[in-house]
């Protein structure tokens, strides 16, 4: 058994220490919001948030997040109260398929944490490794922008 | 998983239809053999597209689905207008061999026009219906009464609500097209930016896609692909296999592999120790990637002259200008790889799939698996985005195949991103070679245009004489692919947007589809457009620059369309465009411009560029579009479609290429294949034009050969030579430096 940390609740799950992270919170937990991109940690499809930094759970064994806490797109906000970040995604209609979004939006989470008003040129670094195929990338930017402006409030 | 038995009939209603006549202007009537608008032609009866429950909620239904770009949104839009409902009260149900009509494939940016216009006429005359049976029922007359909200209200102030009136079949009788639906003047809902209904559950993690669903029982299926097309399987150690943790099955029918297991990461544990002990007998039958051009040219192909015009007034050719262009394979390359889920019981088959054709997709799984059609369901569930025709359908069949195995438990089968990249099908590569005349003036006097290219059509799952499924080519008994058939144009296939929009005296153009096809090749974003406009307009600008005359001026003197002028002034404006841009050996400038498939969108684009001759770098650093796709339904969707088109284009132009060696391809990760990413993301304009008075025009597909174009023009200006492959690679820019 090992015992994790997601959202605030700790989840005993019974699996291998090396599977990987993503699978466990995909098919054990049953969240939506990291996904299997390419397994191979290129795209960051599968961003979570593991003690404020981000990391790419498909290739973190689920042993390496044992007595850390876990935060996915779940832990945000939720449809009804989304977080703020996620508002702003969804004012500037800031996806096209949408499965890039998660990563999107946790790098964004991790970036706004410690800086709080980015420069564009810090937004594009940070997101710059999270790989979109829809081209949305123009509203993802703002996106950040209008988050950043709303959290500063 | 109750929703397996769901049918139509417990979305809706009963009772019987009433049948009601309506006076109407007289233009408005339609005569008897005209046939009935879009897709109600083939799907007429009303309640195919729309029923209003005994709760007042609407469920619109459409034959096409989802692809990324907003389609159920724009749909909703047109429903909401029509029956004066808002949004938030309408379920769309899409692509369900079950609920909705065979509306084929959703491809080539048609949906709005067909799916669209079949809902616009049909919520219209739904909403006449209503109108009709509530004068009955108040005493008043249709025409003291209106609609708001999902009610009706009286001038006498009564009111009731749709579900008040909708208790009988109301809807149960074939549209007639005879209501007029509302003039763009009236419109509230329809050309006003709406939210996408999709997206907040997206966002905030709610399950969306297929991916995500889960269903009780349900076990991780995984294929073991060939290492190469036709490789084939000579031996495997499946006993050891079998005895891994959690494996419920291993299957072998001929050169197909696949497993079953409880758990996904023990299915992928087994599909990697199955790809370690399998021995193949390589095929070694691809083509030398460095000769592939010329490969293409040689090889035996569908030739047609697509056109041919011959002017008696045609100016005598006083200099001739020749050039090929070239285009490599591109992947879809989808940031979610294929996904599927079947379970089989009783033979009976249920499939959720992203599959662009849910019906077709029935079509070839019935056939295959030796079942009826109708005890096949298929169900369109969302993937990752949607480009054309990708891996959905083959990742259903592994599916299918592997559920076979496990009667009873939904088996979900992720394809991974090596499979996806390997056995996703493939853009054409392409060649044009274009020669032209011109006449002592500098006019065009002579366009002669040929293409070679693999299918960019035709192989899609459904399609006759053969079957398009991945797997079933592998089987033991294994099924043939149907053979690559042209489609005339427009819209065309390969040679989509191969006729110049421009008015030559003399052309002939003429396209070679070429029928082997070692790598498996189909629909692509825009097909044969993108490689055809790339070609049209750089060779436009070699022109103008042997004619000594600016580039956009010398393509207005052979446009009369106002529309297109339009376009092409709107970006150029937009753009500052000035004649005589002089390079300074780094900055370019660019123009390109198409309008799609020659009788849809039109867009024009601007680019600007910086190149680094040491280091063979390209940076798109402004792209300026302009478009009119007539009637815009959703201007913010218009815009992000045509934006993310301009990205995907520059992304094509300047860095995709699939690679392969002589016998597998070797592009199967991001590493082989990058695409472009943030830093490289030129800054993006785009403006539209909106003609309310006109229909829509599919507009999904329509920035992509004319952005190809002005990034082409720009570098070619930049560097003082002429690019004329794609993409644009680092070597050609330090070639030609
Ligand atoms: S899925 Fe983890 S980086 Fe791609
Ligand atoms: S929105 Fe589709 S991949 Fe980014």
């Amino acid at each position: 058994m090992i015992s994790l940390t997601v959202n605030g609740k700790k989840r005993m799950v019974d699996v291998k220490p090396d599977t990987p992270l993503l699978y466990v919170l995909r098919n054990d937990l049953e969240l939506n919001g990291p996904k299997f991109g390419c397994g191979l940690g290129q795209c960051w499809a599968c961003t979570v948030i593991m003690d404020g930094m981000p990391i790419l759970s498909c290739i973190t064994p689920v042993s390496a997040a044992e007595g850390h806490n876990i935060l996915t797109l779940e832990g945000l906000g939720s449809i009804e109260k989304p977080h703020p970040i996620q508002k702003a995604f969804i004012e500037e209609q800031a996806a096209q398929c949408g499965f890039c979004i998660n990563g999107m939006i946790m790098k964004s989470k991790a970036l706004l944490d410690k800086t709080p008003d980015p420069t564009d040129h810090e937004i594009i670094a940070a997101l710059d490794p999270v790989l979109c195929r829809c081209g949305t990338h123009k509203n993802i930017v703002s996106a950040v922008r209008r988050a950043a402006k709303e959290m500063k409030k | 998983m109750k929703d397996f038995l769901l049918t139509r009939r417990q979305f809706g209603i009963t009772a019987a239809g009433i049948f009601v006549t309506f006076t109407l202007a007289p233009e408005l009537v339609l005569s008897a053999d005209q046939p009935l608008p879009g897709a109600l032609s083939g799907t007429p009866m009303l309640d195919a597209w729309v029923l209003v429950g005994s709760d007042g909620k609407i469920t619109i239904f459409t034959g096409k689905v989802e692809l990324g770009q907003g389609l159920l949104t724009a749909l909703c839009q047109i429903a909401a207008e029509e029956l004066d409902v808002p949004m938030s009260q309408i379920k769309v149900v899409s692509g369900d061999t079950r609920l909705t009509p065979d509306e084929g494939y959703t491809t080539g940016s048609q949906s709005i026009e067909y799916s669209g216009t079949a809902l616009r006429f049909a919520c219209a005359e739904a909403r006449a219906l209503l109108l009709e049976k509530a004068s009955a029922a108040l005493g008043v007359p249709a025409n003291r009464l209106k609609t708001a909200e999902g009610k009706i209200l009286s001038v006498d102030g009564r009111k009731l609500t749709y579900a008040e009136i909708a208790k009988t079949d109301l809807l149960h009788h074939r549209a007639t097209a005879k209501i007029a639906p509302k003039p763009a003047s009236q419109h509230a809902i329809v050309g006003k930016p709406a939210g996408r209904i999709d997206i907040p559950a997206k966002l905030t993690g709610l399950p969306s896609y297929v991916q995500d669903m889960r269903m009780p029982d349900m076990v991780f299926g995984r294929a073991v692909r060939p290492p190469g097309p036709r490789d084939r399987l000579e031996g495997v150690d499946i006993a050891t296999v079998r005895s891994m943790p959690g494996i419920l099955s291993v299957v072998r029918d001929g050169s197909f592999l696949g497993v079953v297991a409880s758990r996904e990461e023990q299915a992928i544990a087994a599909r990697e120790a199955l790809q370690q002990s399998a021995k193949w007998r390589t095929a070694g039958d691809l083509p030398d990637a460095a000769n592939i051009y010329t490969w293409l040219k040689k090889q035996a192909s569908v030739d047609e002259i697509i056109s041919e015009k011959k002017s008696p007034n045609a100016k005598q050719v006083v200099k001739r200008l020749e050039a090929a262009y070239t285009k490599s394979y591109v992947a879809h390359a989808a940031i979610g790889p294929s996904c599927a889920i079947a379970v089989m019981k009783d033979r009976k088959l249920r499939v959720w799939t992203h599959s662009q054709g849910v019906y077709p997709l029935r079509r070839n799984l019935a056939t295959v698996m030796k079942m009826n059609p109708e005890d096949v369901i298929v169900s369109h569930v969302e993937g990752s985005g949607c480009y054309g025709h990708n891996g959905a359908d083959d990742a259903a069949f592994d599916a299918v195949l592997l559920a076979r195995e496990v009667p009873g438990r939904p088996v979900k089968v992720q394809w991974m991103r090596d499979d996806e990249f390997a056995w996703s099908p493939f853009g054409s590569a392409m060649v044009m070679q274009v020669s032209a005349g011109l006449a002592a003036d500098n006019s065009i006097a002579d366009w002669q245009y040929e293409l070679w290219s693999n299918a960019h059509s035709g192989a899609r799952p459904g399609r006759p004489g053969g079957i398009n499924l991945l797997a079933a080519w592998h089987l033991d008994k294994p099924f043939a692919p149907s053979s690559p058939r042209p489609v005339p144009v427009p819209p065309g296939a390969e040679d989509r947007n191969a006729l110049p929009i421009y008015d030559f005296p003399n052309q002939k153009i003429v396209r070679h589809l070429v029928k082997e096809t070692p790598l498996r090749t189909s629909a692509l974003r825009a097909l044969g457009a993108y490689a055809n406009v790339f070609a049209i307009e750089s060779f436009m600008d070699e022109l103008a620059v042997a004619a000594g005359v600016d580039p956009i001026a010398f393509r207005l003197s052979y446009v009369k369309d106002p529309r297109a002028r339009a376009v092409i002034e709107t970006a150029a404006a937009k753009a500052s465009w000035k004649p005589g841009f002089k390079s300074d050996g780094t900055k370019g400038r660019g123009f390109g411009f198409a309008k799609y498939k020659n009788i849809a969108c039109y867009f024009a684009c601007v680019a600007d560029v910086e190149i680094d001759r040491k280091a063979g770098g390209v940076r798109v650093t402004r792209v300026v579009g302009a478009a009119d796709a007539g009637q815009i339904i959703n201007p913010k969707g218009l815009e992000m479609q045509l934006e993310g088109g301009m990205i995907q284009s520059v992304s094509w132009t300047l860095k995709e290429a699939v690679t392969f060696d002589r016998a597998r391809v070797t592009s199967r990760d991001w590493a082989d294949y990058p695409i472009l990413t943030f830093a490289e993301v030129p800054e993006i304009e785009v403006h539209l034009i909106d003609r309310p008075e006109e229909r829509p025009l599919g507009s999904g597909e329509a920035s992509l050969g004319p952005t190809a174009a002005a990034v082409v023009n720009a570098v070619s200006s930049a560097l003082g030579r002429r690019i004329r492959h794609l993409p644009i690679s680092k070597e050609i820019i330090k070639q030609a430096s």
